[in-house]
């Protein structure tokens, strides 16, 4: 079977916080969907609280610590995201925008993303398609149709946690369906020359 | 091998009593560290071209030839000259003059500069950051080595039958370095023509600096100028140090956290993790600066950036006295040992002229 990794990112601040919850529910599912699509799937949570100084520092600094530098490694070498954002004052939280920020320019492009997010009532749930979808469209990131927000209300009663986890299981299966089709990703190399130097003498 | 400092020439207030230099106490200080840098026996002093405040050295060869009069020895050099938003032209002229003037002591480190409102104000655009290099340099490359010039580009005028005066010296340019902290076209560009390469170091991880050295190196050998060993190899630096470590971690704490491009975000203990900033002894910077070649290889320059944040000038002088007395000597002969016999030493004036003498004896036989 071949293997595949799908690198998880909640910007939920507190502990425990539903962003997290979401974010688990959403990788399981993708999990338990690549599975039935013969495909292994290996899933990295990054919880962006852990690393809100590094976040701080890289961008005043320019560059990312070394154990800072391993999460970027670890989204941008990713077969599939799933990110996951409380909203915040009708947006996605400034360390979540912060963290992408932070992404290498073309790290994500062609790369499968499941939008997710939070809030403590309903009202909330367009932020998912009036912030999220289009931060991730600038990157050329490739943002599956389902993304599922949870309102405080969803997380209580039978019939809410059933609509919940009908949007989840929806979403994760588009998400899966585009990382098993896909072959492995290939990390952007940096220091890699794109052009021949006589070529940047014509100025091509 | 080389050792010396550079600075960026920038206004910053004394975090620990507010007051700050005014433009002319900065500049007349500049010229006085650069005294000190040949006074306790460095070998290089290389300035900043910036052309906003908080920073003064807007006009290199003004300052490296009035420096150049007051010294007997110092190399002269730039960290680093703005090859995009210059005209190729005037560096062509200024430093070859420069050269003249201080009978050869000169090289030049050329950069891009990543200050954005800088580029369209000399009626550029950051956008052809890397095309204005390539073309400039190739420019400047053409008008060091060819006496009359017929030249068309894309970002200046023309130039039909010019020769660009005086030029250089006993007919050898300078030597030129090219300096990048992540662009590998730009290292790419420093193996082409053979000339230098120089990792500024001191904002960025080492394993960075490890991997722009190893593809410059790397592309030096594929375009035939000699082994990857056998590229030149520059390197930033950032020390503090009193006799007792602690001592140093006290007083330079103040000025790290209120510096400039990195004040207010990381710890200095982070930061000194993460970059090749040392805070501490004359022993623990000779033990860290050593490690340096661990990674990038034998090198042949090492500059120190050591005036910056608003440290006070006599605070400058004293971290000179101590570089030169009591770190550069062992560097020196650390450095030396094991140090295979076909590295080269960083090329000097001297060196060119032999050079190019030995080539035209080649031809002539």
């Amino acid at each position: 079977m071949s293997e595949r990794t799908i690198a998880v990112v909640s910007g939920g601040l507190r502990q425990p916080s539903s962003s997290r919850l979401l974010a688990d529910k959403l990788a399981a599912a993708t999990g338990e969907e690549l599975t039935r699509l013969g495909v292994t799937p290996k899933i990295e949570v990054i919880e962006l609280r852990h690393h809100a100084h590094d976040i701080v520092d890289n961008l005043l600094t320019g560059f990312p610590s070394t154990a800072f530098g391993k999460v970027v490694e670890t989204v941008t070498a990713a077969d599939g995201l799933v990110a996951v954002s409380p909203i915040f004052t009708a947006s996605y939280s400034g360390l979540f925008k912060s963290f992408v920020d932070l992404l290498p320019d073309g790290s994500l492009a062609g790369k499968p993303v499941l939008i997710g997010a939070t809030g403590g009532t309903a009202r909330h749930s367009l932020a998912l398609d009036h912030a999220l979808r289009p931060l991730f469209a600038y990157t050329r990131s490739v943002v599956i149709p389902t993304g599922v927000f949870a309102a405080s209300e969803d997380w209580g009663g039978d019939e809410a946690v059933e609509r919940l986890d009908r949007r989840v299981r929806r979403a994760a299966a588009e998400l899966a369906a585009e990382v098993a089709r896909r072959d492995p990703a290939v990390p952007l190399d940096p220091f890699a020359l794109r052009t021949s130097f006589e070529d940047l003498l014509a100025g091509d | 091998m080389q050792f010396g400092i550079f600075t960026v020439g920038d206004v910053t207030p004394d975090p620990t009593n507010g007051t700050t230099p005014s433009e002319n106490d900065r500049i007349k200080a500049m010229v006085t560290i650069a005294q000190k840098a040949e006074e306790v026996g460095l070998d290089v002093f290389a300035t900043g071209e910036h052309h906003n405040p908080p920073f003064v050295p807007s006009s290199p060869t003004t300052m490296l030839g009035y420096i150049a009069a007051k010294t007997e020895r110092l190399l002269l050099s730039t960290a680093t000259t703005l090859i995009t938003t210059n005209d190729p032209v005037k560096i062509a002229e200024d430093y070859a003059m420069l050269q003249h003037l201080a009978d050869g002591r000169v090289d030049l480190m050329m950069g891009r500069g990543n200050t954005g409102p800088v580029y369209p104000w000399f009626g550029q655009d950051i956008r052809n950051g890397i095309p204005l290099a390539i073309e400039n340099y190739a420019l400047l490359h053409q008008l060091w080595r060819e006496d009359v010039v017929d030249w068309k580009g894309r970002f200046r005028t023309p130039l039909q039958s010019f020769t660009a005066t005086p030029r250089p010296l006993d007919g050898v340019p300078p030597f030129v370095w090219h300096g990048s902290i992540r662009s590998p076209e730009i290292a790419e560009q420093a193996a082409y023509y053979g000339d230098g390469f120089f990792a500024n170091h001191i904002f960025w991880p080492k394993e960075h600096t490890q991997r722009m050295i190893g593809l410059y190196r790397e592309r030096y050998a594929h375009y035939g100028h000699g082994t990857p060993e056998q590229a030149i190899v520059g390197l930033g630096g950032q020390v503090f140090m009193r006799k007792n470590s602690q001592d140093a971690v006290r007083e330079f704490r103040p000025y790290f956290d209120n510096a400039p491009v990195y004040g207010h975000g990381p710890s200095m203990e982070d930061f000194t993790r993460e970059t090749p900033l040392t805070v501490g002894s004359p022993q623990q910077v000779i033990d860290r600066t050593l490690g340096f070649r661990d990674y990038v290889g034998d090198y042949q320059r090492q500059l120190f950036l050591m005036d910056h944040a608003g440290l006070p000038l006599k605070v400058v002088l004293e971290q000179l006295d101590i570089l030169g007395e009591e770190v550069v000597p062992v560097l020196r002969e650390e450095f030396a040992k094991n140090r295979p016999a076909d590295v080269p030493d960083a090329p000097t004036h001297a060196s060119l002229v032999a050079a190019a003498a030995a080539a035209e004896a080649e031809v002539v036989a």
